[in-house]
Parts: structure tokens; C-alpha cells; sequence
């Protein structure tokens, strides 16, 4: 897009020979858990208030429409909605810190048991399809980019860029409506629901992963062009290496370390794509349950989801960011990192 | 009697906070008179550039007092800072950095002329003098800046500083960017200018070659510190300073390295 | 800082619509002018109840009907007016919030603007769509909340954008320039900020209306968006999923309008960068011009036979024909420095370059004869041996080790891969290496990572790196351009070290006269792509050149022990695609005569035993012409500007500069 090429140039001054004198991952490790902490205050506040700020009394939301007044005073009573706010919140920071996310209106079910139930689905499917975007992109951008480097192979070039473009355009949950409509109902391959099987994984995973994989390859495919003419490059050429060595050793850890710092927020934003596609192919996962709960006005499992899906979204990126930090040590300094 | 133009005492900087604290100036003070340039030296992280924009008004001083026609701008109020910047222009080292890519040349000497409200109509006569200071037709102001080359641009950046009637000019490595030929032309203006206008300049740079070429007296920085300020001629002749005699020694003059095994050229 | 940090001129950027982005616009006029109609022409039909329901596909029904018995394209062509509508709104409000944002945090000053920059980074990493989904959650669901809440998830990605813009081009000197001159916030931003940082901006909102587009109808696809009895794409595809194993076709319609109308701002988001970017779609093709092949100033045969490095008529040339490097030869004798200096854009470094076998692509070099000792370089030669064989110093001693490796594993690189030497004998190696190029503490060096070393020690290690393999030929492009005087001093004593240890001879390309004539045997010099003269370092240092551009370039070149002024040179080098067909530097020079404009000058032996390419110093037969050149010249070419032959200069190199643009 409109970002350049993130390879950064180290700083002028260096560091006296021998003497190291701490490991940057130590400054990084204390950041990122003033950071990660700063997120999880974030989250905890900002879930709270979102309650407050719903239209509606939560009470009745829970008893329905038929609740006398005396039910629903008791049911206030009982949720602590009659405490003054701040007693609430300390009630409700508490709760969490108990590991009590509160009861699901609808069920009755405890929401940490509907968390725990969901999450392993989720994860598995936001994992996997992380790997596969990983494993498919970087060596299809890199390979594009190699070929049609300094402007060889325009009609390869032209053809990426179009069928990115196109692939890129389909939203997931009509890929994986139209992969059903293919693969389970046309040529019934696969099965086109639940979670019972690997089998069953396979179109969800696809359905999730094909547009990330487009964007992120693109991106690794510009990535890697800028790479191609760095200084360092040239003087590898000047030692005559070639193919794997000069392109996996040389290349890769660079262009890796840009990509991820331009697309860590794509294999964040995976996480928004399986939620969604879970309800295609119902999915026992978190997500599925959020959106029900959500049409439901289910108070405390929407707020245990926003909780559980924000903190996944912080590991996520500390994730990249630790990645990045194995690849290149300069980004351990950076200021801001990728992301908070 | 000249007039004391600029004046610093016992500037300090340093950037960042705790640990990290590093200091860029330490202690620096330096005087310059009306009509004088003054040459300042020294290498890459020696604190010449942040002196500049010290002296600029682009960054604060920890300490010290920076007096520009004997007011202190350290002291000054936002209004007053305002206008005592007026008075001392920077012309930077990138040409191609240096000027809006987006505004014509007229443009951009207008805004010097009146920054609230200056467009190019309103300056014709004005502008099409400046350009003629730095040797470029008036035509010059409908163009944008890419339509000229490094060392056309660098006189645009100077005329646009002359725009203001600045009492001193700041020139930042004015001709590092630039190829030894194209170099020859824009010193070959300030020098001009320096006699016509009687000039005040505080010429930056790393190249003592350049330095000597435009300078009244030359001030030499190490590690932050002002280590020898002289006239030019007694700087050049007996540099007292052991990091001065360290720079002037290392200067390729030409002469060889080593003694040659007399090569001749193929016949 | 050098020469080389200029960067060719941008030439104001026009917008040069691409293919997709045509494709893109089309599609996106197409789907308006739908969105305008379909409701008059198509909404009776969309709405009207008592059909079948469930039909399949057919020429009746394209795509089918739905469980009311409504004809879904129908539906789904109604549907393009609201879809788009929500669409355009939550991008609208992404932009207009986003970059409010973004510019509030950036006018703010630095503390807020810190923790502004902190807050956007939470909110981008938190996935758009389950933000809006929260937002979903608050206010309750409909079309107007999820237009809120998409435009409210996409603001962060705009504000990020805008400050991250905004700082780039707030660090630029005209800006800081402008600060300055007392230009005020408000107008700074204005005409300074604004102007430069929209484009990028423009592309954000192409690429926020897919995403809005792709989220909206997400929303409605779960049942949170748009709620009965309006629809959208989304809520069509919904509808059409319930019943996709008995009538797949309604599902049809609205994936296919939402892929297309979300191709349609992707390839306007991809065309607008492509047009935008200045390095795209550049490729003028200049005519291929008309060939000058003669021998030029062929190569001295004597010379060339024990020589370590020949290149004979070497030509380098841009695959339109343009040649960069235009017929140089050259020879290097064993243990021979030889410079080469030149301004930029001489072709000094591509000489070297091809010396190398480096060129960048695309960029293709013929020779009669590239040879490195017997190492044809024309042809196919091994990888090994040009690894070991040929040494070469990067300009750039930041940029040219790779960052994310440690330098024991990159200087040991050709060891172990072209020399078949272990690990350890190539480490054992490398330190003894090492330590002859005076790096501070050699062992500890191998373990650390090139930005832990400073400039002029990471020079040192990119020479001993060169060294390593005692090649025959060690090329140095600019090795001390990018040091501070006292280390290149330091620096170059080094090279001569490695010349006197192990003879190796040296190709010393540098823009700067002092330093080849300091440190080299023989220096060449070259102008626009040609040889122009071939002397000794000791007539360089004694001024004693023979052609008007050797002796134009001694007087523009300060000397620091000297008080002559440096003399400019009057106009411009020829781009090499304008070189003209007679000699080069003849539409600058003061003696040029009329033949000078018409026939190439060859390499020919001067009265002082140098070799100049010059029609007038090549002259034996006329007696005055020696003695014109050593009047005539400094008056003539060391004319300045304030002469009145000044003002020339700037119409000229305007003029070709606006024919340039024009082009």
C-alpha cells in the first residue's frame, strides 16, 4: 500500500567492542509487559463500560420481556446492579480475577466453561490457518519476486497482481459458502460442517486462509524486491552465492522482518476472519458463540469474548514481535515495535 | 567597531532521558560579527548539526544563552521566538529535501517573503530580484522544483533564505550533497553574495577544503566541544589544536600516500 | 554527505492511469450507475411476494428465487444501492475521523502524540470486525450501526496512516524550513503537509471501501447488520446459505456482486499506488541510437597482455540501447592501483561494476575483451574463481554487510563456500585477516552483528572480508565516501598496505581527485560514460592535465592548502540517452571547434606522454594549439556566474529539464 519498504538502517554509533552490556531482550521483555498489561486494563475497563453503555436494563435482559417488577428488582439485586458503579466495578474485577466471567443469560452456563469449550476450535483453526498463510505466502512472493526481478516476466508479474487482487476481493465467508457449495454440496468431498474430523477442517482452514495469503504474498513480494536491491544483496552477489544461499540466508531473514512488521496485523486480523467463518461452517468455536450471544444481548458472553479475543489479538502480535526480534535484534530497540 | 550578530554561552544539549542521556554540546560558545562568515568543522556525530539548529531555533538548549543582535532567544516568549527566527536562515544540506515538491519556486520565495499570506503575484518584482541575486532568470518562478538541478535547487534554498533579510545565514553542508563541479557554482554565489551583501554566515561542513574557500575564520567541533576557533589564515597555517592538526593531516591534498615504484603511463 | 546521496530529480508526478485501474473505475461507474437505477427499474420486482420460492436456477430466474418466492437477482440488484450507500458511509467516516485523528495526535505535540501513537497501535491490532461487532453489540443492530461501527473499526488504520505520513514529511527540511520562515500551523499543514501526504491517503480510502464492503456485509451475513425487511449483498448470501444444499443458486448473486465490487476498489487502490508511484511504469523507451562504432582509443596491446584486468570498448547500456558506459578500455598491470574519478553520472562505478560482473539488472555490458587475469568475463566464467579472484569494497560500509547476520558467518562466506575450507580454518582465517586490517579486536568482532561496529571499523571488515581470498584484483567503488576524513585517511593507508603485502592490484573508483591522485600509480578520468584522458597520478597532482574537462574539474576542486578560488564548470553533463555525436564535454568546453560536434574524439598520446580524448590537444599538426589550450582554458572555462555568461546556465539546464518533463 502506501508504506514503504521497512528496512531500516542500524544507527550511527556503535556499541565498544566486547562489552555488551545488557540483553536488549531484557528492555524488550520489561516493554512488553508494561504494554501487554496496559492492553488487559484496556480490555477489563473497556468491557465493563461497554456494559454500561448498552442501551437497555441488563436485568431484563436477562429475564425477558414477562419479568414482574419484583423479579426484576431481585435479579438487580442479585447481578449488583442496585451497587454504586465503582463497587460494581471492583465486583467485576474481581470476578475476573477469580476467573468468574459470569453466567451466560441465555444458558445459565458459566461463560469461563463456554470460553474453554469454544477456544481450542478457535485456535485451532486461527493457528492453522496462520501456518498455512505463512507457509504459502512467503515462498509464493519470494518466488515472484525473484522471477520478475528488475522488470523480467511482466505477464507473471501482471498475472499475480490480478489474481491476488481477485482472490484478495472475495470476502471469507463467501469463499467458504462457495467452497461448500463446490466441494461439499457439488462434489461432496468434504464435509461441509462441524469439527469432528480433520477432513472437516479443511475448508475452513482454506476459506480463512486464501485471502490472507494473498494479501500477506504481496506484500512479501514488494518486500522482497526492496530487498533485492539492498547494498547487502549486491555484495552477497560479489561472493558468487546463488540460489537457496543467497536467497534463504541472505534475503529471507530481511524480508521477513519487514513483511511481519507490515503484515503482523494481518495474521492478527486472521482471528476476525475465523470468527466469521465459523458460523459457515458451525464451528463449535468462540466465535460462533459471540455472534449468537450478540444477537441475544447476552451481556457477560459478549464481555468474555471481547476479553479472551483481546487478549489473544496482544499475544498474537507479542508473538510476531518476539519472531522479529529472533530474525533481526536491531528491531528488539525499536521504539514502538509493531504494535503495542 | 563591528556589530555582534550572533553570540552563544555555554550552550548545552542532550537528548534523551535517564540511561540513555547523551550529551551533544557541551558547553559551547561562539561570537560572530556583521560581515563575517564563520567556518565550522568537524566529523560526522561531532555536534556541528545540532549546533546548527540550536542556533536555528529548532532545538532547546539545556543551558546556556543564545543572543541574536544581543537579545536572548533562550529566554524569549513564543511571539518573540517567532520573530527572532526571522532574523537567522537556515539553508539545509539536501536540496531535494529542501524545497516543497508541490510549490512553484515563486511560491516558495513568496512565503518567505510573508509566511501568512504570501503568494507569488503579489512578490513578482521581488521574487524575480532574488533569483537574479543567485543568477537564475525570473522565469524560474513558475516552475516547480524538480525542473531544476542540485545546484540550481541550492540557490533556490538561498535565495529563499536572502527573501527574509536574515542578519545571519546558517548554511548546513550546503555543498556535500553536490558534485565538485556543481559545488563550484553554488560557493561561487555565496561568495558573491558575501561581498555584495556583506553577508553574516555560519557555513557548516565536514570539508575543510570547502571551509577555507568561504570562511573568515573557522571554529573546529570534537565530541561537542568548540576545540579551536581562529582566523582562517592562522587555523590553516599553525593549527594548535591536536584534533585540528589530526583533521588538517587527514585531508588528501594530492600528494602521495607512500613512495611510488615511478608507474608510467602506457605509451 | 556524498555524491551519492543525490537522487535523480522526481519528476512531478502525473497520474498514469493503468489498465486495472481503468478496469477499476469502469466497474465502480458501472455498479453507481446500478445502484442509481435498479431500485425504479427492479424494485416492484424485488419486493413482490407470491412466486414459487425455491426455484432453482433458470432463464425465468437467473439466480433462483428465495423463500418468499422473490427473484433473488432482482433482489440482489436492489440491494446494490444500500450495500453501496452503507459502504461509502462507514468509508467516510473511517476517512474523515481517521485522518482528523491522526491530524489532531500530530498537531498535538510530541507527549500526546506518544501516547495518541500508542492508543491507534491497541485499537489496529484489536481485528476490525470484532470491534465492530462490540460496537454492534452497544448500540443495537441495523444498517446504520454497523456503518457506526465498520467506519469507527477502520478510523484506526487512517489515523495511523496520517501521523505516520504526517511525521515523514513533517521531518523533511522544507518543512522544518518553512517553520522556520514563521509559517503557521494551520497553513504549514496546509500547503505543505496536506499536498504531499493526500495521494497515499487516496489510496487508504480505495483500499477502506473494500474492506468496509467486505466487514458490512459480514455483519449482515451473521444477522448483526441490516434487519428485515431491508437487505443488502450480505443478507442475501445469509438467506441464500439456509438453504444451499436443495438451491445453491442464490448464493450466487450476491458473492459474485460483492467479489466484484470489492475487485473494483482493490484495483482502484492498486492502480492509483501504481500511478502514483514514481518508480512504476516508467520504462520511456528511447529510439536506439544510431551506433558510433569505430576503435575508439583502442586498448594498448603491449599493455594489455601481462595486465591482471583488461576491458576493451566496453560498452554498458539500458536494454532501450542507452549507453551508460560508452566504449572504455582500459588495463590494469599487476599490482597496480589505477583510479578512476569522475562525476556522478560518469559511468565510473558501472566500469567497475562490469569489472565485477555485478551490474544491476537490467543492465547488460558488451566488451571486445573483459578479462580479470584469464578469467574471461564475457562469457560464462566460474563462480568461484570470480569470488576469489576478484576482491571488491562496497562504497557504503552500513548498507553492505547484511544487517541480520554476524560477521564471522559473512566474512567467512566465500572460505567456506568457493574455497572448500572448514569452519574453523576459515574463522582462524578471517581474525588473522582481520587483525592485518587493524579491527579492533578481532575475535569479538566475528560474534557481533555489523551495526555493532562503527563506520570506518565495518570499512575495515569489508576490506579484510575482500582480502580474505588474496585476490588478484580488489575493486574499491568509492570505499571512503561515506567516512569521515580522518578515517578514510586511515582507510586508504590500508589499501595501500594490502597492494604492498600481497600485490594486489586495485581499480580505485572515486569522485574525488585528491584521493586517487594520493593514492594511485595511473588515473583515468571520464565524463558522461567516456574515457576522456589517461594520466599519472603525478601529472593529476601537478595539475598537468591535457583535456579541458580534467583541467575544468582540478579548477573547481577546493584545495585546502591553496587559496585559488574554485571555478564552476558552465552547464550540464548530457543525460546519456542526449549524448551528442561528437565529443561530450564540446557543448561546455571553451575551445571546442566545429568538429568537436561532429566527430568523436579518439584517445590519442599528448605532448606530455598522457592520453587525451580531444580533438584540439590531440592537434600535432597546429603548432598553437598547446599553447592555446594553456591560455585560453582558465580564462575561458573558469568562468563563474557572476561573469555575464552566468545566467546562461540556469536557462539551460531548465530548459532541458522542461523538455525532459514534456517528454
Amino acid at each position: 500500500m502506501a508504506e514503504a519498504a521497512v528496512v531500516t538502517e542500524p544507527g550511527p554509533k556503535a556499541r565498544a567492542a566486547a562489552g555488551r552490556s545488557r540483553s536488549p531482550w531484557l528492555a524488550f521483555a520489561l516493554r512488553r509487559a508494561v504494554g501487554l498489561a496496559g492492553v488487559l486494563i484496556t480490555l477489563v475497563v473497556g468491557t465493563f463500560l461497554m456494559v454500561k453503555l448498552m442501551p437497555g436494563d441488563p436485568a431484563q435482559a436477562r429475564l425477558g420481556a414477562n419479568a414482574t417488577p419484583e423479579q426484576l428488582a431481585q435479579t438487580r439485586q442479585e447481578m449488583g446492579l442496585d451497587q454504586p458503579v465503582l463497587t460494581q466495578f471492583t465486583d467485576y474485577v474481581g470476578g475476573l480475577l477469580r476467573g468468574d466471567l459470569g453466567e451466560s443469560f441465555q444458558t445459565g452456563q458459566p461463560v469461563g466453561k463456554m470460553i474453554g469449550d469454544g477456544m481450542p476450535f478457535t485456535a485451532q483453526l486461527a493457528l492453522m490457518a496462520m501456518v498455512l498463510v505463512l507457509v504459502l505466502s512467503v515462498p509464493l512472493g519470494m518466488a515472484v519476486a525473484v522471477a520478475c526481478r528488475g522488470g523480467r516476466r511482466r505477464s507473471l508479474d501482471t498475472a499475480f497482481t490480478s489474481a491476488t487482487a481477485f482472490a484478495q476481493a472475495i470476502p471469507e465467508y463467501v469463499l467458504g459458502t462457495l467452497l461448500v457449495a463446490l466441494f461439499a454440496v457439488k462434489l461432496a468431498w468434504l464435509p461441509p460442517s462441524g469439527a469432528a474430523t480433520l477432513s472437516a477442517m479443511v475448508l475452513p482452514v482454506l476459506a480463512v486462509s486464501i485471502g490472507p495469503v494473498c494479501t500477506l504474498a504481496r506484500i512479501v513480494r514488494r518486500e522482497t524486491s526492496a530487498v533485492l536491491t539492498m547494498d547487502y544483496l549486491r555484495t552477497a552477489r560479489g561472493r558468487r552465492l546463488r540460489g537457496l544461499r543467497l536467497y534463504a540466508r541472505h534475503a529471507l531473514p530481511n524480508l521477513l522482518t519487514s513483511t511481519l512488521t507490515v503484515g503482523g496485523l494481518i495474521l492478527v486480523g486472521l482471528l476476525g476472519g475465523t470468527v466469521i467463518v465459523e458460523s459457515v461452517f458451525a464451528w463449535p468455536g468462540v466465535g460462533l458463540a459471540s455472534f449468537k450471544a450478540i444477537i441475544a444481548r447476552d451481556y457477560p458472553v459478549i464481555q468474555g469474548m471481547v476479553l479472551v479475543i483481546g487478549l489473544l489479538a496482544a499475544l498474537l502480535n507479542l508473538l510476531v514481535d518476539v519472531v522479529l526480534g529472533l530474525l533481526d535484534p536491531r528491531t528488539l530497540n525499536a521504539k514502538a515495535g509493531n504494535t503495542a | 567597531m563591528t556589530t555582534r550578530v550572533l553570540e552563544l554561552d555555554g550552550v548545552d544539549v542532550s537528548f534523551g532521558f535517564g540511561s540513555r542521556r547523551k550529551h551533544v554540546l557541551h558547553d559551547v560558545g561562539l561570537t560572530l560579527d556583521e560581515g563575517r562568515t564563520l567556518g565550522l568543522v568537524g566529523e560526522s556525530g561531532s555536534g556541528k548539526s545540532t549546533l546548527a539548529k540550536v542556533v536555528v531555533g529548532l532545538v532547546r538548549p539545556a543551558a546556556g544563552r543564545i543572543l541574536i543582535d544581543g537579545e536572548d532567544m533562550a529566554g524569549a516568549g513564543r511571539e518573540r521566538i517567532a520573530r527572532l527566527r526571522r532574523r537567522i536562515q537556515l539553508i539545509p544540506q539536501d536540496p531535494y529535501a529542501s524545497l516543497n515538491p508541490r510549490m512553484t519556486v515563486g511560491d516558495a520565495l513568496a512565503e518567505a517573503i510573508d509566511p501568512l499570506r504570501g503568494r507569488a503575484e503579489a512578490h513578482r518584482d521581488t521574487i524575480a530580484a532574488l533569483l537574479a541575486k543567485v543568477s537564475m532568470d525570473a522565469d524560474a518562478a513558475d516552475r516547480y522544483p524538480h525542473a531544476f538541478s542540485g545546484g540550481q535547487r541550492q540557490r533556490i534554498a538561498i535565495a529563499r533564505a536572502l527573501a527574509v533579510g536574515p542578519e545571519v545565514i546558517v548554511a548546513d553542508e550546503v555543498t556535500s550533497a553536490l558534485d565538485c563541479s556543481v559545488q563550484a557554482e553554488v560557493l561561487g554565489v555565496l561568495r558573491d553574495l558575501r561581498a555584495s551583501m556583506r553577508l553574516t554566515m555560519l557555513f557548516i561542513s565536514h570539508d575543510l577544503a570547502v571551509v577555507r574557500h568561504v570562511s573568515d575564520e573557522v571554529a573546529v567541533m570534537s565530541g561537542g566541544r568548540i576545540v579551536e576557533h581562529e582566523q582562517r589564515d592562522r587555523i590553516f597555517a599553525s593549527p594548535q589544536h591536536d584534533y585540528t592538526k589530526l583533521l588538517l593531516a587527514s585531508v588528501p591534498d594530492g600528494k602521495p600516500l607512500r613512495e611510488r615504484r615511478g608507474t608510467a603511463v602506457s605509451k | 554527505m556524498t555524491v551519492a546521496a543525490v537522487k535523480p530529480a522526481a519528476p512531478r508526478r502525473r497520474l498514469r492511469p493503468t489498465p486495472g485501474l481503468i478496469a477499476g473505475l469502469t466497474v465502480m461507474a458501472a455498479l453507481l450507475l446500478l445502484a442509481l437505477v435498479a431500485p425504479w427499474i427492479w424494485g416492484d420486482e424485488a419486493e413482490a411476494l407470491g412466486g414459487t420460492p425455491y426455484l432453482p436456477s433458470s432463464s425465468e430466474h437467473w439466480f433462483g428465487t428465495d423463500p418468499q418466492g422473490r427473484d433473488v437477482l432482482a433482489r440482489t440488484l436492489v440491494a446494490t444501492r444500500t450495500t453501496l450507500l452503507m459502504c461509502f458511509g462507514a468509508t467516510a467516516i473511517a476517512a474523515v475521523g481517521g485522518i482528523g485523528l491522526g491530524a489532531a495526535i500530530w498537531v498535538a505535540g510530541p507527549r500526546v502524540r506518544e501516547i495518541g501513537q500508542r492508543l491507534i497501535d491497541v485499537m489496529i491490532s484489536y481485528p476490525a470486525v470484532l470491534l465492530a461487532m462490540i460496537v454492534a453489540a452497544v448500540l443495537s443492530p441495523g444498517a446504520v450501526t454497523s456503518v457506526v461501527a465498520i467506519g469507527l473499526a477502520t478510523c484506526p488504520a487512517f489515523a495511523r496512516l496520517t501521523t505516520n505520513l504526517a511525521a515523514n514529511i513533517a521531518a523533511r527540511d522544507f518543512v522544518s524550513t518553512a517553520r522556520l520562515l514563521g509559517v503557521p500551523p494551520l497553513r504549514l499543514l496546509r500547503r505543505h503537509i496536506v499536498p504531499n501526504i493526500a495521494e497515499p491517503l487516496l489510496v487508504l480510502v480505495s483500499v477502506a471501501f473494500t474492506v468496509s464492503l467486505k466487514a458490512l456485509s459480514g455483519l449482515s451475513f451473521l444477522g448483526i447488520g441490516v434487519q428485515i425487511p431491508s437487505y443488502d449483498w450480505g443478507k442475501l448470501l445469509a438467506d441464500g446459505l439456509q438453504d444451499i444444499y436443495n438451491n445453491p443458486a442464490p448464493v450466487i448473486g450476491p458473492s459474485v456482486a460483492i467479489v466484484l465490487a470489492g475487485l473494483a476498489g482493490g484495483l482502484i487502490g492498486d492502480g492509483l499506488a501504481a500511478a502514483l508511484s514514481p518508480n512504476e511504469g516508467g520504462g520511456r523507451a528511447r529510439g536506439d541510437r544510431a551506433k558510433v562504432k569505430a576503435a575508439l582509443g583502442a586498448l594498448d596491446a603491449s599493455a594489455a597482455a601481462g595486465a591482471v584486468a583488461v576491458a576493451d570498448d566496453l560498452v554498458v547500456s539500458l536494454p532501450d540501447g542507452t549507453r551508460l558506459v560508452d566504449g572504455v578500455s582500459l588495463s590494469i598491470a599487476p599490482g597496480e592501483i589505477v583510479g578512476v574519478v569522475g562525476e556522478s553520472g560518469s559511468g565510473k562505478s558501472l566500469t567497475a561494476m562490469s569489472l565485477a560482473k555485478l551490474l544491476p539488472e537490467p543492465l547488460r555490458s558488451d566488451a571486445a575483451q573483459l578479462r580479470v587475469g584469464d578469467l574471461d568475463l564475457t562469457g560464462n566464467p566460474s563462480r568461484s574463481r570470480l569470488a576469489t579472484e576478484i576482491g571488491i569494497v562496497y562504497q557504503d560500509p552500513s548498507s553492505s554487510f547484511n544487517p541480520v547476520l554476524k560477521l564471522g558467518g559473512q566474512l567467512t562466506e566465500t572460505l567456506r563456500v568457493h574455497g572448500g575450507v572448514g569452519r574453523g580454518e576459515a574463522r582462524r582465517r578471517a581474525v588473522e585477516q582481520l587483525k592485518l586490517a587493524h579491527v579492533t579486536h578481532p575475535e569479538a568482532r566475528m560474534k557481533q552483528y555489523p551495526h555493532e561496529l562503527s563506520g570506518g571499523q565495518r570499512q575495515r571488515a569489508m576490506i579484510a572480508s575482500a582480502m580474505l581470498t588474496k585476490p588478484k584484483l580488489l575493486i574499491a567503488d568509492e570505499p571512503t565516501t561515506a567516512l569521515d576524513v580522518t578515517v578514510q585517511a586511515e582507510v586508504l593507508k590500508l589499501l595501500l598496505e594490502a597492494n604492498e603485502r600481497d600485490g594486489t592490484a586495485i581499480l580505485l573508483i572515486s569522485h574525488d581527485i585528491a584521493v586517487v591522485s594520493s593514492v594511485c600509480d595511473r588515473v583515468l578520468v571520464m565524463y558522461s560514460g567516456r574515457l576522456v584522458e589517461e594520466l599519472t597520478a603525478g601529472q593529476l597532482r601537478a595539475k598537468d592535465a591535457q583535456h579541458p574537462y580534467t583541467r575544468a574539474l582540478l579548477a573547481a576542486t577546493p584545495a585546502v592548502d591553496e587559496d585559488t578560488e574554485p571555478a564552476s564548470i558552465p552547464g550540464r553533463p548530457p543525460q546519456p540517452a542526449d549524448r551528442p555525436a561528437g565529443c561530450a564535454f564540446a557543448p561546455r568546453c571553451a575551445l571546442v571547434r566545429p568538429v568537436c560536434h561532429e566527430e568523436r574524439p579518439l584517445l590519442r598520446i599528448t605532448g606530455t606522454g598522457s592520453r587525451a580524448a580531444c580533438h584540439v590537444v590531440g592537434e600535432p599538426a597546429e603548432a598553437g594549439a598547446p599553447a592555446a589550450v594553456e591560455a585560453g582554458a582558465p580564462a575561458a572555462v573558469h568562468e563563474t556566474s557572476d561573469v555575464p555568461a552566468g545566467p546562461v546556465l540556469p536557462e539551460q539546464g531548465a530548459a532541458q529539464d522542461a523538455e525532459e518533463t514534456a517528454r
